[in-house]
């Protein structure tokens, strides 16, 4: 399963509600607005760093590098461009979208 | 003030913030609230931008849409200071809890606390809120 | 979307005129869009639409007049800083007519 997460964690739950239910070994791609989980410093970095224990945490490059925040990124997150966003969901069964 | 003072001074100065509280680029919010502020400021009011909450991302140094084809607007904060619009006020808590500095920003401001905000926000005649 | 033929090239441009995309611009262009409006561009011309490219490349919006005065003013000296001298340089408003020639966006802030 891919789950896919787009709004940002300091303004809605999402984030936390999609790791909250990804299961063992799922994939879990960050784009858009919850690229900003992805980041140092953040709110949300201990719950996504605890969560990489179980889940992949992929992030969007091109919408970090929009927001500033590419130099961020916190280590073990996988930069991903479109191609890669692309081939995440084709190589799926199923994917999941938190909006 | 009366009808009559206003036309004697030619309007009366009023005392605008705008508030920012949403990530750029994801929503439009940001970009229209900017848009608004330099509408804004050919009224010649004595205005005030404010950034809380995620709204603090709007000026982050380093941005670069090239990957995502829309327009940046991050250099456009810079032009504020021209437009006389010299008066930004960040959220510190909202900075922190992000893990961001004073330095990470593009333009200067004014680094504020939560209660020394709603002070501001509270001396205002008209809050606009993005 | 209209498009005019400029030295065997099509470009495009809005209902009002305006170069659609930025990159479309270059000399050749401006002297076409300058003839549509019935500018005859000169050196002082040039320095203004200069100055506004500048000021588009740092900023990314296009100023509004009275930023535009007061920016020129600074940078090429109070002689060229007000209106009377941009009007008879671009007699149907500097900031639309040479934002226009200069292949810019319409002023933000312009009402």
């Amino acid at each position: 399963m891919l789950h896919i997460v787009n709004k940002s964690p300091t303004e809605r739950n999402s984030v936390e509600s999609c790791l909250a239910h990804a299961k063992k070994g799922s994939k879990v791609l960050l784009i858009e607005d919850a690229v900003y989980a992805a980041t140092k410093g953040g709110a949300a970095e201990a719950r996504v760093r605890s969560a990489m224990a179980d889940v992949t945490i992929y992030a969007l490059q091109p919408d970090l590098a929009a927001r500033g925040m590419a130099d961020r990124v916190i280590d073990g997150v996988n930069l991903v461009d479109y191609g890669g966003f692309v081939d995440l969901v084709a190589e799926q069964a199923n994917c999941q979208s938190w909006l | 003030m009366s009808e009559e003072m206003d036309m004697e001074e030619g309007g009366t100065i009023k005392k605008f913030m705008f508030v920012n509280r949403k990530a750029p680029y994801g929503t439009i919010y940001a970009l229209e609230s900017l848009e608004v502020v330099l509408i804004s400021a050919a009224f010649e009011q004595d205005v005030s931008l404010a950034f809380v909450d995620d709204g603090v991302y709007q000026l982050m140094k380093g941005i670069n849409t090239d990957g995502i084809e829309m327009k940046s607007f991050a250099k456009t904060y810079r032009a504020l200071e021209g437009y006389d619009i010299e008066k930004l006020y960040v959220d510190r808590e909202s900075m922190e809890a992000r893990g961001i500095s004073e330095d990470d920003l593009i333009v200067d401001v004014q680094v504020v606390s939560a209660a020394e905000m709603a002070d501001l926000m509270n001396e205002q005649d008209v809050v606009l809120s993005f | 979307m209209a498009t005019v033929n400029i030295a065997g090239k099509d470009i495009e441009v809005d209902e009002e005129g305006y170069l659609t995309n930025l990159a479309d611009w270059n000399r050749d262009v401006a002297e076409y869009l300058a003839k549509e409006e019935k500018v005859d561009m000169t050196d002082a011309h040039w320095e203004v639409i200069d100055f506004l490219r500048e000021y588009y490349d740092e900023y990314q919006i296009a100023p509004a007049i009275r930023v535009l005065t007061k920016a020129i003013g600074k940078k090429l000296g109070a002689d060229k800083g007000n209106n009377k001298y941009l009007y008879e340089l671009f007699p149907y408003g500097p900031a639309k007519q040479a934002c226009k020639i200069g292949g810019l966006p319409k002023p933000t802030g312009c009402i």
